[in-house]
């Protein structure tokens, strides 16, 4: 046996679409490292959000939790290195444009 | 227009105004926003112990990292403002458009769901779940928070203690 997914399913998926649309383009559109970690942040919390409807509407709320709060874990773990690794570049350039870190090493 | 509608329109404005605003510290408000509408969300569907985390964490913490990063790095002067301003609006005016037009397109479409998915499962306890069925997930976190440790002694090193 199965279910299907009721319709309230696409409310929520336009939603998802949407911030998802958002990250991504705050993403691309900027050049400032800090700007990209904040689109990052939205990104993560589109699929943080999707991962809680489908276990709203798959009845397995526990395991969704569970994936949510290790998602919610990692995402402050890559927020903080990635901030170290922002204040790190920008000792060594005085600056935080993306477009400095071609004359990277390596 | 229910309840829950308003305050999914309300997340996805907090999360555009982080992208928009030409402001880091504005931005780092409206990230922190969306983290906490999220959080309402979360409860209303009831994942509170997610929601509680995402408050708490998301909203608090990750904000406080933010602004300690915006307060170590943002140097320049406050009139260069209307110019950054100027020169953002051209890259994402079009950004709400678009947002707006897929939203659009997707609610005509509205295809009918065919996925199946599995009958839902013992629905269990949270606690149970993270501490018995996801072992492994645990170890991978605490490692992961060693990383954390870590990036948190890079964020705050001095410059002075580099060669030490």
């Amino acid at each position: 046996m199965a279910i299907e997914i009721p319709q309230s399913f696409w409310l929520y998926f336009i939603f998802f679409i949407l911030l998802l649309v958002d990250g991504l383009w705050c993403m691309l559109a900027t050049f400032n490292l800090l700007r990209i970690l904040i689109g990052l942040e939205v990104l993560m919390k589109s699929v943080t959000f999707f991962l809680i409807v489908a276990g709203y509407l798959s009845g397995r709320m526990a395991l969704a939790q569970a994936m949510v709060i290790t998602v919610i874990v990692i995402e402050v773990v890559v927020v903080v290195v990635a901030a170290g690794i922002i204040l790190g570049f920008f000792r060594a350039h005085n600056s935080l444009n993306v477009r400095n870190t071609r004359t990277l090493k390596g | 227009m229910t309840l829950m509608t308003i305050v999914l329109v309300l997340l996805v404005l907090a999360a555009l105004w982080a992208s928009l605003t030409t402001l880091l510290l504005r931005a780092t408000i409206a990230l922190a926003l969306t983290s906490a509408l999220l959080a309402v969300v979360m409860y209303s569907l009831g994942a509170t112990l997610a929601a509680v985390l995402e408050l708490s964490v998301c909203a608090g913490l990750i904000s406080v990292v933010f602004v300690s990063v915006i307060s170590l790095t943002q140097r320049k002067p406050f009139k260069d403002y209307v110019v950054r301003r100027l020169s953002r609006m051209r890259r994402f005016w079009p950004l709400p458009l678009v947002m707006i037009g897929v939203g659009v397109a997707l609610s005509f479409v509205h295809t009918p769901v065919q996925i199946v998915l599995p009958l839902p499962g013992a629905q269990g306890d949270v606690r149970s779940v993270l501490w018995n069925l996801r072992q492994l997930d645990l170890f991978g976190q605490i490692l992961i928070l060693l990383a954390g440790v870590f990036g948190v002694l890079v964020l705050f090193k001095r410059d002075g203690q580099d060669g030490n």
